[in-house]
């Protein structure tokens, strides 16, 4: 993670100055065994963290986000799953533990939040006991005081009438209620890492902003490290530090969040962008999305991954794949891409895209067929992606 | 209400299956009182016919019966010296049946719950396949050839267990073990192979949800994931079908009541057909079918502390 300074008001870390980072993930590769052959979830991630800071994992779905953090946290099967790289939690590494040597950080020192509250809390357990469980194993507590703390979770997480919600069932509550169950549970034993993996993404608007405050929150009074995993590049836009990219298993952009918005460089993030609907957009605008479908994870194919579906793609992209390197510019923003938006090519593209659908939707404005012949009618290039597939 | 239900519910099934029982003997061949009486005169025959109301119509006769039934008249055994009231036996091998029945349950489920357990968290490894092979073996073997195992082995040659008869467990408890062991392991070895696959099916399932991943988060042990997160979600289709069971173990025991000499009701109704005990056989029916109810209204009650859910789907 890039050397940013702190923000004002958040306590100094515990450590020593030159105390290890919270989190440090080098080179991390996870495959399942599966019928079709060996998949690889996730392909050489490194990233890292420090206490009190936010990291935004984003990707579409089967990018491999939700397995990357549980791979760092050790959360995986340990059957038909293979993993290497190493993990390295407050300057120790961790990615050798066993299921007991595991069980004393789960919930203790690191904890994750799930993305359904309708399936992440037990459905035949009072939600008291769910929060208590982990207290009187981790912190040894006895019955009651385990029962105060839960009681004083549950009103931190801003659950009204804590002490009789205390004694419901999972069922008994809304959505948005149960997340901050889901919430409380996590933060019960005081973990200095939270994995929220989609969080808010099961959740209603108006709920997803609430329970992201809440998140911001609890991370300032308990000065937590979040990977904050999630689909939605507007989730994280103004909630993380900084930004990961991930497309196939890989991070194909890095940078601090608003670096990463004013400057983005590869093209899979310009798409994921644009995704996003804008309120300033006519209403009954087509929503963007990103044609095509990710890769197979079994058989990847050759070159850059990202480039069957990219519509900037160049010759050299079907045949050699981009390694994450640092932008000339400011060594803290990283990204994958031979051909960077901004770069001659792409924007050539970019006109000639522009063009071709004024045409199409508007001939009358241009003025007789193109003067200069474009590299379009000499050089193959793939027209503008379909705008109709889901993402 | 929900009272009132289950008791409407409990006497129309009472109704249909004596009704289709009594039905079913209507079916057999024959003048009943030559069984009944096979050297009564002709004037003591049609004495009992009178009695019996078998000269008139099954209507008649089975109204009559379910009349007395309702006021708590069992009906007699009819034999040409002495009518002995059916009550008297039937409250002789009710408590073998249903002893016989809890023990069987008792030791199934005692074995078929962990293994189940732990046959669906240990999926697809040595422990798993080796305790599915044996579960069917155990499935495979009749009853009656195990129970003739048992005796010959634990019974005859060992000497551990008694091969036959029964002592009530007031009189003498020892000796009620030492008579019931062989039976009960003879009617639970089938039941804990069903069982066990059940529950570990249902346990792969529930073992897949996100709460389990969840509680795994948490930090929390293995064995507390399993007996206290995962096992009441998964227990529910064992419940039913162990529910079901009972029926099936009160009356349905003959076999293993034969071979260990047990006074039963499966005994006791399979004599009572022989004999053509009809009014006799009624009763032990409508007996068995209330308890079936019972039971299983019971285990229905059973869900909702098994799963709040259900409790709140009741209430509205």
């Amino acid at each position: 993670m890039s050397v940013q300074t702190p923000i004002s008001g958040l306590p100094t870390p515990s450590g020593t100055p030159g105390a290890p980072k919270l989190l440090e993930v080098r080179d991390i590769v996870t495959r399942f065994t599966t019928d079709r052959g060996s998949l690889t979830a996730v392909n050489g991630v490194s990233l890292s963290l420090e206490r009190g800071r936010t990291l935004g994992v984003v990707g579409e779905s089967g990018s491999g986000k939700s397995v990357l953090s549980r791979s760092i946290m050790g959360l995986l099967p340990r059957s038909n799953t293979e993993r290497s790289g190493q993990v390295i939690f407050e300057g120790k590494e961790i990615s050798g533990l066993n299921d007991s040597e595991y069980r004393e950080l789960w919930g203790d020192e690191m904890a994750m939040i799930f993305q359904d509250p309708m399936t992440a809390l037990n459905p035949v357990m009072k939600v008291g006991l769910q929060i208590t469980e982990s207290l009187r194993f981790h912190l040894n507590m006895s019955k009651s005081d385990a029962k105060d703390t839960a009681v004083a979770l549950l009103k931190a997480v801003k659950i009204p009438e804590p002490e009789k919600r205390f004694s419901s069932y999972p069922h008994e509550m809304s959505g948005g209620m149960r997340q901050r169950v889901v919430i409380a549970v996590a933060l019960a034993c005081g973990p200095k890492l939270l994995f929220a993996d989609e969080p808010t993404t099961a959740l209603d608007v108006t709920v997803q902003a609430q329970i992201l405050d809440l998140l911001a929150e609890q991370q300032r009074e308990r000065y937590m490290g979040i990977i904050l995993v999630t689909h939605d590049l507007g989730v994280v836009a103004g909630r993380a530090d900084e930004i990961a990219v991930m497309y196939a298993g890989q991070i194909v952009e890095q940078a601090p969040t608003a670096l990463l918005f004013s400057e983005m460089k590869m093209p899979y993030t310009e798409a994921l962008m644009a995704a996003i609907p804008k309120l300033t957009d006519a209403s009954h605008t087509r929503l963007a999305a990103i044609g095509g479908r990710p890769p197979d994870l079994v058989n990847p194919p050759k070159g850059c991954a990202f480039s069957p579906r990219c519509p900037y793609v160049q010759p050299r992209c079907h045949e050699e794949s981009p390694t994450l390197t640092p932008s000339p510019t400011a060594p803290e923003h990283l990204f994958a891409c031979f051909y960077p938006i901004g770069s001659p090519e792409t924007e050539e593209v970019r006109l000639r895209i522009a063009a071709q659908r004024l045409m199409a939707t508007a001939p009358e404005f241009v003025a007789a067929p193109a003067k200069t012949p474009t590299p379009a009618e000499q050089s193959p290039v793939p027209a503008p992606p379909e705008q109709t597939e889901g993402m | 209400m929900f009272i009132l239900k289950k008791f409407g519910q409990l006497i129309v099934t009472v109704i249909l299956v004596t009704l289709f029982a009594s039905l079913l003997l209507e079916l057999l061949p024959g003048d009943p009182t030559e069984v009944l009486i096979p050297s009564g005169s002709d004037q003591q025959r049609e004495d009992l016919r009178q009695e019996l109301k078998l000269d008139q119509s099954f209507a008649v006769r089975y109204s009559t019966w379910l009349g007395n039934f309702a006021t708590g008249d069992m009906g007699n055994y009819y034999t040409v010296s002495s009518d002995r009231p059916v009550s008297d036996r039937l409250w002789q091998s009710l408590p073998v049946s249903l002893l016989l029945m809890f023990y069987a349950q008792m030791l199934a489920l005692f074995f078929a719950i962990p293994f189940g357990v732990l046959t669906a968290y240990r999926k697809g490894t040595w422990f798993d396949r080796t305790s599915n092979t044996a579960a069917f073996a155990m499935l495979a073997i009749p009853n009656f050839a195990l129970g003739f195992l048992l005796q010959y082995y634990l019974g005859v040659k060992l000497g551990w267990f008694k091969t036959g008869g029964y002592a009530s467990p007031s009189e003498s408890p020892i000796e009620h073990f030492q008579y019931m062991i062989l039976p009960t392991i003879t009617l639970a070895v089938g039941q804990i192979a069903i069982y066990m696959r059940l529950l570990r099916s249902d346990m792969i399932a529930t073992l897949q949800q996100d709460f389990i991943l969840m509680a795994k988060a948490k930090g929390l042990k293995s064995k507390r994931i399993l007996f206290r997160h995962a096992l009441r979600p998964s227990s529910l289709t064992l419940l039913t079908v162990a529910g079901l069971n009972i029926g099936t173990l009160i009356g349905g025991a003959l076999i293993v009541e034969v071979v260990f000499a047990l006074p039963g009701m499966g005994l006791m109704l399979f004599e009572a057909i022989g004999r053509r005990q009809i009014v006799a056989f009624q009763s032990m029916v409508a007996v068995i079918a209330i308890l079936y109810i019972l039971v299983n209204f019971a285990v229905d009650l059973l869900y909702t502390v098994l799963d709040p859910r259900i409790r709140n789907a009741n209430k509205s």
